[in-house]
């Protein structure tokens, strides 16, 4: 491996330290009009009017729209493959601009000005009349009885979707698999638990606002400039929501400043074209605030999981029961499929020796709305897993590691709904190399002797797995394009988008490696243009590496086999046809090279199967010599007066397989017990996500993730007034996510096994990073305190008020 | 770009008190980290802003003749951190503002802004308490000094009137001789943060550093406004600095003159916690930095 | 209303009229097309938007324009050296693969110029107060650390 596997320098890091790197707004042209959007200042209800008329009077007010003028049309925004199955469609429950109004901030109109102030001056002198609902924030209001349903023409109730599903004998239950266990194995043999465990709402925080322009073009393109993860999906959601075909429809998709999901759904990219549609296409610039990104785009779902398990007094696990339920917000965005994903891996990621049973409830409420956010669901799966698992163990008192090995997904274990396969293995052997790591034995050992005192110290784990990408629940497929220059170096265009993740470096050492052309010489196009670019449904699921990574390595594979097509044609032809150029002697020379290396006589044809391209050099196969430079060659492809062919190749990949990557988390932490404070001592994250392609970028992944899932554990809770619906902490300074002072140094390792699916032996690692740390901190909270935290956030209050529950520290009471 | 009427830039203090009095729709703006925030939220949306950020003659910390210090109003958080005076004299309060949002913040925000502003989470508010700072300020009819014991009125409000400048702080010499003290913030993360809690304490042990002569309790968030706990602080009079019994003493008798209240950022029982396990932290490590010893 | 301001650019005497209502972080990247200078909060809270005025790191989000009238003012795209050649801190960047998405990394930059400007040594907490200031939500900031730790190290040494 000349490029794979080497820790090359990212491409786009010179353009980011410089500030040469161009994000969506640094593209805006001069005497943009502003845009800004009129939220809902109440959570469920009608709007009955809206009087714009002081609002029109203020200078600089271009248009006001409002959700009386927009298109009678609904869309859906999940940045999903769209399905030719009416049934896999996404739901299409809301529009441009909405009368029902059914989170608090709700887009309810919008204004155009020709400058910001004017904008908010008209935003506050907006007079809106509600019809005003009894508020539900949560899912126990929802499901009530009698609750209103808030989407009455797509569903009856607020049940999204429920999906049923179970391990072991086909209609098992947990009552049964109860029953079977007592029976087989005794009362007085098996312990049962039953516990509740629940999961933060969470904002993304990509540092970067979801930002776009949008124009319509000379040749009436309705353009769009944004911050996307999916442009593909945007275009045709947009022609969708506008009501235009899609190929009038343009996305232009330039550097990203982080999206982590909330940047995987169609956000503001629809309405900010209708904006711009109803100024005579002059370009329109929509911002959202920090406020509205938090409290109005998209949020990472709470989830609740109430759950059962039985297991034997030796560790064997033979049950466990959960009913998830996801609190979706007010428009079902990706919900129904997050949930789901959650009781896949809350079923898999233990084998229950006599079954599973798991039941995922996504529902409507008029909570902000939940979509895609880095993990999918997995991150309150294994939240809910992992604390039972130690608190299993625990009970039991089995050490939490021994429980893990001795229960954990196997290898070669196949999903027996969707056929997902563990092929590459390393589960055990991370598990195993983490524990040395993190020194697990000793530190275990240690901790486990009785504590007192204000500090008290405590090791935990958390395992996980994770699929590849979406196949074959959705469509997955991508397609790539190389171009090759006069000098020999090409441009690699990709459908899939660099998120800030390192996609395009991969994509680049991926394509040198697979076509012989220098890493260097290679330029990857980081913007994508639905007008120019190949097709690719974007960044989500962990899936690039993977399935565009295929359509990368299948590219660079058939240019390089027209690359040395050419070869051949010139080798053959080196006297002949190549007399006048400036390259005859090398051509000549060449020729006389590789005739003299495979012993062919003069009238023999060179064959292209004898050439191979190194290092952008033709060279002999077999030994290695090289033989002519691409450069020699891309010069006389393009210009040669016998036969000018522009080199160039562009493929799609369908992929059809997927894989399981998985790992796990040690923490170490120290907890202050009066004030609740934890200190992670020392944390470490061991990843079974096959080959690596690049070690640095890799770790920058994990790195990151561990961040986040600290955040989940330990800070972040987006906090929602029950009354109102309203969001209470919808910025930086009330949302906490991590600073530098609040992340200890993270030590990450990889256990690296060839995958025979991926394209190089790799598959996911982009989400697995965020999923184990929180529980591992929680469990490692549990051995040091005896107190089972069962909800993240695992803020200082709880962990006080739990503190005080045990008698661990004396209450307080005044009056 | 933000909704304003106006904008003055004030060559001096008399220029900006001149400004202020003839718009009473003009607000005074120094480091700008709060009030810009205003503005933007819509709050203070369409004032004229009067900009005291150049005035050089309210910046810094002067060492008066009679030793007291006087700390300019318009000083900024790093450079209040960072002085020489400051270090010397009176730590605990360079401590206090190096806990301020993060770095870029402390260099922009001001030590006059930060308690004019009446927050009683203002990480500078326990210290001014405790250090019985005087608030000076200039208006229309020259200069008057309240202490700050009277300078809150209720949240977010003081005595200031909209003309009146604050220029400076003084501190006695009698309020920081022969005092150490302690300011803990308690907040939700350790950077970029709001005090959930803060607490200052100083202390002044007697000769022998064995017995504490005078100890001073100070809060922000503890109550509507910062406050300090006189009968806390009164119960520790001459007590050994190893005599945990009255140390226990002093934090429940501190519990009873505070009034957090639970809101959706903490509540009360939560305040009250940190607000007794502070106390005690603060008050121990005062003891220790002025050389006392303490029971661990 | 529109106003004249003179004060330094990255360097270059630079004369501007800007509105007195708007901030730092707009006559930078509007009037200027200093677009490094990054836009995430507006309340100061994220410190994408970080510049140097006379040297110290400010949110220029909540910087008045017309504060910066007779200051200097360096963004990152003042930082190439007189030949193209990136500062230390900017190499150090790329070479501890310190750069995700990139949104915060010219902020960060910024106060790591001012750090390693101080000529100080500090442990790695204390770089981690001193970076507090900028929000990442990529990198866990573990090789951004890295990164300053490292040119702060080389600095002092190049100073022995």
């Amino acid at each position: 491996m000349r490029a794979v596997g080497k820790d090359k320098i990212r491409v786009d890091a010179y353009g980011k330290v410089t500030g040469e790197a161009k994000y969506t707004a640094d593209l805006e042209p001069k005497n943009i009009l502003h845009g800004k959007v009129y939220h809902s200042t109440i959570g469920n209800g009608l709007v009955k009017s809206i009087d714009t008329s002081e609002a029109e009077k203020v200078p600089g007010v271009v248009k006001i729209l409002t959700c009386f003028d927009v298109p009678d049309i609904q869309f859906p925004t999940a940045g999903h493959p769209w399905s030719v199955e009416k049934a896999h469609q996404d739901i299409c429950d809301r529009k441009l601009l909405n009368q029902r109004v059914r989170i608090y901030g709700d887009d309810i109109a919008c204004v155009i000005a020709e400058n910001e102030v004017a904008c908010d001056q008209a935003l506050r002198l907006l007079k809106v009349e509600y019809e005003e609902y009894p508020v539900m924030t949560t899912v126990e209001e929802a499901l009530a009885e009698g609750a209103q349903a808030l989407h009455p023409d797509l569903r009856k109730d607020n049940v999204i979707v429920h999906s049923h599903m179970t391990m072991g004998e086909k209609d098992y239950t947990f009552e049964e698999g109860l029953k079977k266990a007592r029976e087989e194995y005794g009362e007085e043999n098996i312990f049962t638990l039953e516990r509740v465990y629940d999961t933060p709402k969470i904002s993304h925080c990509h540092i970067e606002l979801p930002v776009s322009f949008a124009y319509v073009d000379v040749n009436d393109k309705i353009t769009i400039v944004c911050s996307t993860q999916i442009p593909h999906i945007v275009r045709l959601y947009t022609a969708m929501a506008l009501g235009v075909p899609a190929g009038r429809v343009r996305i232009i998709k330039p550097y990203i400043g982080g999206g982590f999901g909330n940047k995987q759904d169609v956000l503001y990219e629809p309405l900010n074209a209708y904006m711009s549609m109803q100024v005579g296409g002059r370009p329109v610039r929509l911002e959202i605030s920090r406020e509205e990104t938090i409290y109005g785009t998209r949020t990472r779902h709470q989830i609740t999981g109430h759950t059962k398990a039985v297991v034997t007094k030796d560790g064997q696990i033979l049950s466990r029961r959960m009913e998830a339920f996801a609190n979706n917000g007010g428009y079902a965005s990706h919900g129904h499929a997050i949930c789901a994903n959650c009781g896949n891996v809350f079923k898999e990621l233990y084998i229950d020796k006599i079954g599973t049973e798991v039941d995922c409830w996504t529902v409507y409420t008029n909570a902000p709305t939940a979509g895609a956010m880095r993990g999918y669901g997995i991150p309150q799966s294994v939240w809910i897993t992992e604390c039972l698992t130690d608190d299993l163990a625990r009970k039991i008192g089995m050490d939490p590691l021994e429980i893990r090995l001795k229960n954990c997904i196997p290898a070669g274990f196949k999903d027996p709904h969707n056929g997902i396969t563990f092929h590459s293995y390393g589960l055990k052997d991370s598990i195993i190399k983490g524990a040395e790591l993190a020194n697990w034995k000793e530190k275990r050992a240690e901790y486990d002797k009785p504590q007192s005192g204000d500090k008290r110290r405590g090791i935990g784990m958390a395992i996980f797995c994770y699929k590849t990408g979406v196949h074959p629940i959705a469509l997955e497929t991508a397609a790539a394009r190389m171009v090759l220059n006069q000098d020999g170096s090409c441009q690699l265009f990709m459908g899939a988008t660099e998120i800030g993740q390192g996609a395009d470096t991969v994509f680049t050492q991926m394509a040198a490696e697979a076509s012989g052309i220098r890493y260097e010489e290679i330029y990857i196009g980081s913007t994508q243009d639905t007008d120019t670019s190949p097709f690719d449904t974007g960044a989500y699921a962990s899936r690039q590496t993977y399935v565009s990574g295929m359509a990368c390595k299948k590219v660079a594979e058939e240019f390089k086999d027209r690359i040395l097509d050419y070869a051949e044609y010139m080798l053959n032809n080196a006297v002949q046809d190549f007399s006048k150029t400036v390259y005859v002697e090398e051509v000549t020379a060449a020729a006389k090279k590789i005739r003299e290396l495979l012993s062919l006589s003069e009238e023999t044809e060179i064959s292209k199967d004898s050439l191979e391209l190194v290092d952008s050099q033709i060279v002999e196969k077999k030994s290695g010599n090289p033989l002519l430079p691409l450069a020699i060659l891309a010069d006389t492809a393009f210009y040669s007066l016998d036969k000018s062919v522009h080199i160039a190749a562009e493929c799609t990949n369908h992929c059809k397989s997927n894989t399981f990557s998985s790992g796990v988390c040690y923490a170490e932490v120290e907890v202050d017990m009066p004030l609740g404070l934890v200190e992670i001592l020392r944390i470490v994250e061991v990843h079974d996500s096959g080959k690596i392609i690049n070690h640095d970028t890799a770790r920058g992944q994990v790195h990151g993730g561990m961040a986040q899932s600290l955040g989940f554990g330990l800070s972040e809770d987006l906090l929602v007034d029950p009354k109102t619906g309203k969001v209470l902490n919808a910025n930086l300074l009330d949302f906490k996510i991590p600073t530098a002072m609040d992340v200890p140094d993270l030590e990450v390792d990889f256990v690296e096994l060839e995958d025979p699916t991926g394209p190089y032996g790799n598959k996911s690692l982009g989400e697995p990073p965020v999923i184990a740390a929180a529980p591992a901190v929680r469990n490692a909270i549990l051995q040091a305190t005896g107190v089972a935290m069962n909800v993240a956030p695992m803020t200082s209050q709880r962990l006080t008020d739990a503190f005080r529950e045990a008698g661990l520290i004396k209450t307080i009471s005044v009056d | 770009m933000f909704d304003l009427q106006g904008f003055h830039e004030a060559k001096d203090v008399a220029d900006a008190v001149q400004a202020l009095t003839a718009n009473p729709n003009a607000e005074i703006i120094s480091g700008g980290t709060d009030v810009l925030i205003r503005v933007r939220e819509g709050k203070d949306a369409g004032k004229v802003l009067v900009s005291i950020k150049n005035i050089e003659e309210i910046k810094g910390v002067k060492l008066l003749d009679n030793g007291d210090l006087f700390i300019g109003a318009g000083t900024c958080f790093t450079h209040l951190t960072n002085d020489p005076l400051v270090q010397k004299h009176i730590p605990m309060l360079g401590e206090a503002v190096d806990t301020v949002g993060g770095p870029q913040i402390r260099n922009m925000g001001t030590i006059g802004g930060n308690i004019c502003n009446g927050a009683t989470s203002a990480d500078s508010a326990a210290g001014m308490q405790v250090l019985n700072a005087i608030v000076c300020l200039t208006g229309p009819n020259g200069e008057r000094r309240v202490p700050i014991s009277e300078f809150y009125t209720g949240p977010g409000k003081t005595v200031r009137e909209q003309n009146e400048v604050c220029t400076g702080f003084l501190i006695k010499k009698e309020d920081y001789e022969g005092f150490s003290g302690k300011y803990i913030k308690y907040g939700k993360r350790k950077a970029m943060e709001i005090a959930t809690l803060g607490c200052a304490v100083m202390v002044k042990l007697d000769k022998e550093k064995k017995h504490i002569e005078e100890v001073r309790l100070g809060y922000g968030v503890a109550a509507p406004t910062p406050i300090r706990c006189p009968k806390a602080e009164e119960s520790l009079k001459g007590a050994a600095c190893t005599d945990t019994e009255r140390m226990e003493n002093y934090v429940n008798i501190a519990l009873t003159e505070v009034r957090p209240r639970s809101s959706w950022r903490a509540s009360k029982e939560f305040r009250l916690q940190v607000i007794s396990e502070l106390a005690k932290r603060a008050l121990k490590e005062a003891i220790v930095l002025q050389g006392g010893q303490i029971n661990a | 209303m529109l106003k004249i301001i003179h004060f330094k650019v990255n360097g270059r005497d630079v004369e501007l009229a800007v509105d007195e209502r708007e901030s730092l972080l707009d006559a930078l990247r509007v009037r200027l097309d200093l677009t490094s200078v990054k836009k995430g909060c507006e309340v100061g809270e994220c410190g994408a938007c970080t510049v140097l005025v006379n040297g110290e790191a400010v949110d220029s989000c909540i910087y008045l324009a017309m504060w910066a009238d007779g200051k200097s003012v360096l963004t990152v795209e003042g930082l190439k050296g007189p030949n193209g050649e990136l500062n230390p801190v900017q190499t150090a960047f790329i070479e501890e693969a310190a750069v995700q998405c990139g949104f915060c990394t010219p902020g960060l930059i910024l106060t790591a110029v001012e750090i390693v400007g101080t000529g100080k040594d500090y442990t790695r907490e204390e770089l981690r107060k001193l970076i507090s200031g900028h929000l990442c939500r990529c990198t866990g900031y573990e090789n951004i650390l890295n990164a300053v730790e490292r040119v702060v190290k080389e600095n002092l040494q190049k100073a022995n």
